[in-house]
């Protein structure tokens, strides 16, 4: 087996993942980095709740919601490429285009007259955008698989359920995971916003700083998120290569 | 991946089936008739009280709309025929569109001023219904980019229709814009620059970058890696961390202030577009030049045809779908971008949008919603149209 060689760009991220834990843990050790930033001995460490906390409350929201979504869209990209499903087909792709058009930050808001404020609202939208780009990416997987390869599954007498679970998902999870991680990065972004509608998370610190024109935590609350967002995306299109390794397919890059 | 164009196989159509599809469209139909149809507040704010579609409309209308809404729920499951059934989803929304102008007007109490009648949770899913119907017509239908953008215009002058005939004057929605009427069209404006103005900046830095990076190997996937990292920035970070930069730089750099440069407000916002405007540019313009056949070129170069000329004359139009294609994904996602701008006094339909949140009025929010959603949905309409004319004849 052949190792991988660490790379400079794995000993950066995980610098910065060191880092970003070290300021979460401890942020009153860099106040003096953050204090050019104040006016008027305004506090340059975020003081109105622990940053761990809000770390975690935001991450916990984008999990739920974003596995809640995986579950349901990678489902019903199941659904609509049976043959059972198949009048479903043509609407959904539709949907899924038209859907993407909407900005989160709309779907956020709309998710409020119907489901009122707080952590709700915030999950409800990140839920709904988040089915867009993995029922896509699913869909797309399960679309495009080489015919001979699902042929020759079925040739082998595995019945459809087995060529599902033991030919077809596995060779579409590159792209599943291409989807996940697009879902995950929006909500991070949308979860900030929703601190506008009362959830508890990272879009605090920055509203804070906001209203009370205090710079410091308006950089601290966006280099968190910022960095949370990349590390998250960079573990994602790691697990895909290892993943596309893993069943042989070329690696998916989307550019 | 064209919104309305990209029609699956067609299955044989069976002599006579019942339309799966086509249950589900009439089943959410029923569901729609069963609730609220309009919502009566008492204020503004106030919480509102439900009103079925027989209580919201005098008993005639009532019944037209009834009737016409249960057509419609009747052909989605009979009707195969797509333009038929185009016709019945088209039938259930302009029941359920003059429906509701009515009910605002027939609710509004003579005394009350406050009153505020706004549609209830019934329309919405009816309309929700009926669009599902319209878009898989639309999509069996196979229009060409002609008929998306005719169909387009349709939607947009019947829209206007509505508005301008005083058929919704009523709806809490008109109402909550006609008391800031002059401020929606300001921030109206002010969306539009930020969108399209940081599009056009995106556009004059990216395709030379792009043809740049096509060029020189090297520099390749470091720009797309650091494109990549900003990319991925949620957009209320990136707007914070650029306050800090453009604040040192008003207070610090003589001239930058007059330019209307500031920490917060409209600049941040923009150059914050921009950087995100930056990747599909930049990366779709390599992948389009890259697209571009060796022999093609080659044959230019035979021609005696300079690098220069052959950028602009071969290379450049050849790989025109696929920069649009990056055009429309700027587009659309900084129409919605935009709207975020407003928590960093960036102005733009955002404004509403969080003072209605801030003040737990819905139509407030739908005012600021409504706007950047139409928007985009019109963009990726009309650039997906582009796209196509602009691909056709080409390998």
């Amino acid at each position: 087996m052949i190792r991988d060689t660490i790379r400079p760009g794995t000993i950066l991220r995980v610098l910065v993942l060191v880092a970003l834990i070290a300021f979460l843990v401890a942020p009153e050790r860099f106040a003096g980095l953050l204090a050019p930033l104040t006016t008027n001995n305004a506090p340059p460490i975020y003081n109105q709740g622990s940053l761990v906390d809000l770390t975690l409350s935001h991450l916990f929201t984008v999990a739920i919601s974003t596995l809640a979504a995986a579950v349901v869209a990678v489902s019903l990209a199941v659904f609509v490429t049976r043959p059972a499903g198949r009048e479903f087909l043509a609407l959904s792709r539709a949907v899924v285009n038209i859907g993407q058009t909407f900005p989160p930050v709309a779907v956020l808001a709309l998710s409020v007259p119907a489901m009122g404020f707080g952590e709700a609202p915030t999950r409800m939208a990140l839920f709904l955008y988040g089915l867009l780009p993995i029922f896509e990416n699913t869909l797309v997987g399960l679309s495009t698989l080489p015919p001979a390869v699902v042929e020759a599954a079925s040739a082998m007498g595995m019945t459809g359920r087995q060529r599902l679970l033991k030919v077809e998902l596995p060779l579409a999870m590159p792209l599943i995971l291409e989807g996940l991680r697009l879902s995950a990065v929006i909500g991070l972004a949308t979860a900030t916003i929703g601190s506008t509608v009362a959830a508890k998370g990272l879009g605090e610190v920055i509203i804070a700083g906001l209203l009370s024109n205090n710079l410091a935590f308006i950089v601290q609350g966006g280099v968190i998120t910022g960095v949370l967002a990349v590390l998250i995306s960079d573990g994602f299109q790691a697990v895909a290569r290892q993943a596309a390794k893993k069943s042989g397919t070329r690696p998916q890059t989307e550019t | 991946m064209t919104m309305l164009a990209d029609a699956g196989p067609d299955e044989p159509a069976a002599s006579w089936r019942i339309d799966r599809l086509g249950v589900v469209i009439a089943l959410l139909l029923v569901v729609a008739l069963a609730l609220p149809f309009a919502t009566f507040r008492a204020t503004r704010i106030a919480s509102g009280t439900g009103l079925l579609l027989h209580e919201a409309l005098p008993a005639p209308a009532a019944a037209a709309a009834a009737a016409a809404l249960v057509a419609a729920l009747a052909g989605a499951v009979t009707l195969r025929r797509p333009a038929l059934r185009l016709a019945a989803g088209v039938l259930a929304l302009v029941a359920l569109a003059l429906g509701v102008g009515a009910a605002a007007a027939f609710l509004t109490p003579a005394d009350n001023p406050y009153a505020r009648i706004a549609p209830g949770s019934g329309f919405w899913v009816g309309v929700f219904a009926a669009a599902m119907l319209v878009t898989d017509a639309m999509v069996r239908l196979r229009l060409g980019p002609a008929g998306r953008l005719i169909a387009l215009a349709m939607t947009a002058a019947l829209i206007a229709a509505l508005l301008a005939s005083g058929a919704w004057s009523r709806l809490s929605l008109l109402a909550e814009y006609r008391s800031r009427a002059d401020v929606f069209w300001r921030e109206a404006n002010t969306h539009v620059i930020l969108a399209a103005g940081s599009l056009a900046a995106a556009v004059a830095v990216g395709l030379p970058l792009g043809i740049l990076a096509h060029r020189v190997r090297r520099l390749r996937d470091p720009m797309i890696n650091v494109l990549n990292v900003i990319q991925t920035i949620p957009s209320m970070a990136l707007f914070g961390i650029l306050i800090a930069p453009l604040g040192w730089i008003a207070a610090n750099v003589p001239g930058a202030h007059a330019l209307g440069i500031r920490g917060i407000g409209m600049a941040p916002a923009f150059l914050a577009l921009f950087l995100y405007s930056l990747l599909p540019m930049v990366a779709n313009t390599i992948v389009g030049l890259n697209g571009v056949s060796r022999a093609v070129v080659d044959a230019a170069r035979g021609m005696g045809l300079t690098g220069l000329q052959r950028l602009f004359q071969v290379e450049m139009p050849l790989a025109l779908p696929v920069i649009l294609t990056g055009i429309r994904i700027v587009l659309v996602q900084n129409i919605g971008l935009a709207t975020v701008a407003a928590l960093i006094g960036g102005g733009g339909f955002g404004v509403f949008l969080f003072q209605g949140l801030g003040q737990t009025a819905t139509d407030l929010i739908l005012l600021g919603a409504l706007p950047p959603v139409a928007l985009a949905f019109a963009a990726a309409v009309v650039l997906d149209a582009v796209i196509e004319i602009s691909g056709r004849g080409k390998p």
